[in-house]
């Protein structure tokens, strides 16, 4: 059996998010703004005879034709654009950091996420990259370094252990946790993803992102923001996650635009129930803006 | 003379070490100097010393400077800071790939503008004969791209000929 049909009753419309799930994506590439424009990338697409498209909602997205690889294109060369599914833009856009603030990416790599928060700080303030693998945290360097990125910080630790002693203990602005999740969002990309599915994998994965989620919390000072996103559907990933840092931590979830269709998150799920605030999460389903799944919440420390 | 004093004068390739300002405060004689760094992009260059005011700059293994657009009181423990910018602790220093194509768009000097056929030459590491009566030594490699002119990386230039130095990794055919 699809695993993913256990969320049939979540969607409008379960036959067209099936079909979707099976279609295959088209490849993504997000400008760069600390080394190129929209426009001058369109403008070098054009030269190369490269066939792109917009994808309405954000400027700085371009859906590839289907016979382009973008990592053999002078744009990529040059670090003006780097391949990042269309939905895996939207968390950096909840966090929103600012040009001289301190921000941590907790689970960094291979640095999509990273590089855009960098973009969105105009590469100015601190930007802490963290992972806890050493293979992943090299092609995070080397995306970085190719975008240009040079107010960054790469760290590995565990995040659910990450100290804040290299940073003088001083807490961060603001912190993006994408945690490590069961990926059913991103089966479009990788048929295999749901192959190994079970609702074990799933539980044991939740405990680890509570625990994640819990130290972001904990680094992130009064005031802060700190964004949770997985791409994956289970509310035990998602919204029971939140539940937990809303009964454990001092924090609220906030509302946010988001310019994408989407539907609220959950608030009942096999029996349990959730905070009446979680409607102001975000989820993120295949079928209504032909992307990847995704969800997305953003939190206010302390308040 | 106090143990931690002893400690700042070995280059310790494992951790970044903060660049002097200037040869006054140097402990470790072979390690570059902040002012010798800016100094040498504005020389080689062209670059206005400004662009890199609001940075501070170290050293990670022998002669390897990175440049770091924030500032940390003690970064031992991490893995990178901003970006490989400039090796040095040798006869000619070298900047690297990344920092030519951060910081070349602003280069007013020693910059090679290749033709189409060379630019993808370059890129897949090949030598080139560009025509070149400037400098000898490490130029900045560019080419025009959608109304201006875009560094692609280091080039030595020698006898003539232009040595490709993209990285491995790096190197494409388009």
């Amino acid at each position: 059996m699809d695993p993913l049909a256990r969320y049939d009753s979540l969607v409008d419309d379960s036959a067209a998010f099936h079909a979707a799930c099976e279609r295959p994506l088209p490849s993504v590439v997000r400008v760069n703004d600390i080394k190129a424009t929209p426009d001058r990338v369109r403008q070098a697409f054009d030269e190369a005879g490269i066939g792109y498209e917009s994808v309405g909602w954000h400027d700085g997205l371009f859906r590839l034709a289907d016979d382009v690889k973008p990592g053999n294109t002078w744009p990529f060369v040059h670090g003006w654009v780097y391949g990042q599914e269309e939905v895996s833009a939207v968390p950096a856009l909840a966090v929103d950091p600012q040009p001289g603030e301190r921000v941590l990416d907790c689970c960094a790599a291979p640095g999509s996420k990273t590089t855009q928060l960098a973009a969105l700080m105009d590469d100015r303030g601190l930007l802490v990259a963290n992972d806890n693998n050493l293979g992943r945290l090299s092609a995070l360097r080397s995306n970085a370094e190719r975008c240009g990125v040079s107010n960054l910080v790469v760290t590995r630790a565990d995040a659910r252990n990450f100290s804040l002693k290299p940073f003088s203990g001083e807490p961060f602005d603001r912190t993006l946790v994408d945690v490590p999740c069961s990926c059913e969002g991103t089966v479009r990309k990788n048929p295999d993803a749901v192959d190994d599915w079970s609702l074990d994998h799933i539980e044991g994965i939740a405990g680890v992102q509570k625990a994640i989620l819990g130290r972001s919390l904990e680094v992130t000072r009064e005031g802060g923001t700190v964004v949770y996103s997985t791409c994956t559907f289970a509310p035990e990933e998602n919204e029971a996650v939140l539940q937990y840092a809303l009964d454990e931590y001092d924090c609220r979830l906030l509302e946010y635009d988001l310019e994408l269709e989407h539907t609220p998150g959950i608030t009942e799920w096999d029996g349990d129930t959730y905070d009446e605030s979680m409607t102001r999460a975000k989820r993120i389903y295949p079928h209504h803006n032909d992307t990847g799944g995704f969800f997305c919440a953003k939190l206010e420390v302390g308040a | 003379m106090t143990s931690e004093n002893d400690s700042s004068r070995k280059n310790d390739g494992q951790v970044f070490n903060r660049l002097p300002a200037t040869a006054a405060e140097r402990d470790d004689e072979g390690r570059a100097t902040r002012k010798e760094v800016v100094e040498w992009w504005v020389d080689r260059f062209g670059l206005d010393p400004e662009t890199f005011e609001n940075y501070t700059f170290w050293e990670k293994g022998a002669g390897k400077v990175w440049a770091f657009a924030s500032d940390l009181e003690s970064p031992a423990d991490v893995e990178g800071l901003g970006m490989t910018f400039l090796r040095t602790r040798q006869e000619h220093w070298k900047p690297t790939t990344d920092a030519v194509q951060r910081f070349g768009r602003e280069a007013t000097k020693n910059v090679v503008v290749l033709d189409a056929d060379d630019a993808r030459a370059f890129l897949r590491g090949e030598d080139t004969d560009p025509e070149w009566d400037g400098d000898w030594g490490y130029l900045i490699a560019a080419h025009d791209i959608a109304g201006g002119v875009e560094p692609i990386g280091v080039g030595l230039y020698l006898y003539d000929e232009l040595r490709s130095q993209m990285p491995k990794g790096r190197q494409r055919e388009l």
